[in-house]
């Protein structure tokens, strides 16, 4: 061997074997999410009416409001990234912190949403739904609150991870040089975003 | 000597530029799906999707900055997700 690798980390910490991981786990969600989409299309394409009609009880408002909202944290929590770089650690825990309060916005809008539709007698398996509604709205409500509410639980988690990363950046754990905790809280939002960016159009927009 | 050198730091400003593009997108994808266009709303809403999560995978998650096997990483997985799609879609509508 004529280059001699220059060990920089002792414990074996590898950035880039970091972000591979966290890569292959995110192929592993759009699996997840991946046959929800799929298994919606064909039932959406299985009735198409009754789609359309149900997708007219959705509050478009709340869903947007709530797109907005997630686009801006998935910005502030990738600048934080930026932040740590330029070793301006405060600026990086500020904005893991808003993004955290954004998504705490997001649920609690997601709670009135949903507060509405239970107060309208809709949730998997009421009275309602079972005895006025067409077998194409039920399916289309079953997936409403099955894909949301994993979204949402995706949600719950990113601000888990962000909750590690903020004790992380505060503890020192997280420098330039061992970034990765940060990023991959990162990249783990933003494929709560992406999953958002494809539900948002499928359940609010197409009526 | 080198190892941190491929570390490259993203301006803000490319993420602030980013993130108008996408509410851009947003806001033209409700317009466009609020106006009647029949069949062609879901592709419409669809287009936009794609273009948006295009930005978010490109910018936000960094792969434009990564090395090329992790993108071709990604775009396989993609493809993978688009065949799937499309095979079952042949099924249902060449049912009989």
């Amino acid at each position: 061997m004529e280059h001699v690798h220059h060990v920089e980390h002792p414990d074996m910490y590898d950035e880039e074997s970091s972000k591979i991981g966290m890569w292959l786990f995110i192929f592993t969600e759009l699996l997840l999410f991946g046959g929800l989409f799929i298994v919606y299309s064909v039932y959406r394409f299985m009735n198409p009416d009754a789609f359309h009609l149900a997708g007219e009880e959705l509050n478009r408002f709340i869903g947007s409001l709530n797109t907005v909202i997630l686009l801006i944290s998935s910005m502030t929590i990738a600048m934080a990234t930026t932040a740590l770089r330029k070793g301006d650690r405060k600026l990086a825990i500020a904005l893991v912190a808003i993004s955290f309060v954004i998504g705490f916005v997001f649920l609690v809008n997601k709670y009135f949403e949903w507060g509405v539709k239970f107060s309208h007698g809709i949730w998997p398996g009421s009275e309602h739904m079972l005895n006025e509604m067409s077998q194409g709205e039920i399916l289309f409500f079953g997936l409403y609150f099955v894909m949301t509410g994993l979204h949402a639980l995706h949600i719950i988690i990113g601000m888990i991870i962000m909750i590690f990363a903020i004790k992380g950046l505060a503890n020192g754990k997280i420098t330039v040089n061992r970034p990765s905790l940060l990023d991959n809280a990162g990249l783990y939002w933003h494929l709560v975003d992406l999953i958002w960016i494809f539900l948002f159009p499928l359940f609010y927009l197409i009526h | 000597m080198s190892e941190e050198k491929h570390q490259h730091i993203v301006p803000y400003r490319v993420y602030f530029i980013i993130l108008i593009a996408l509410l851009i997108l947003t806001f033209s994808s409700i317009g466009i799906t609020s106006i009647e266009l029949g069949e062609y709303t879901v592709a419409a809403a669809l287009i936009f999707a794609v273009i948006k999560s295009f930005l978010v995978l490109t910018f936000f998650m960094h792969l434009k900055y990564d090395k090329p096997y992790i993108r071709v990483m990604v775009g396989f997985v993609f493809a993978i997700f688009l065949v799937v799609i499309v095979i079952t879609f042949l099924d249902y509508l060449y049912r009989t």
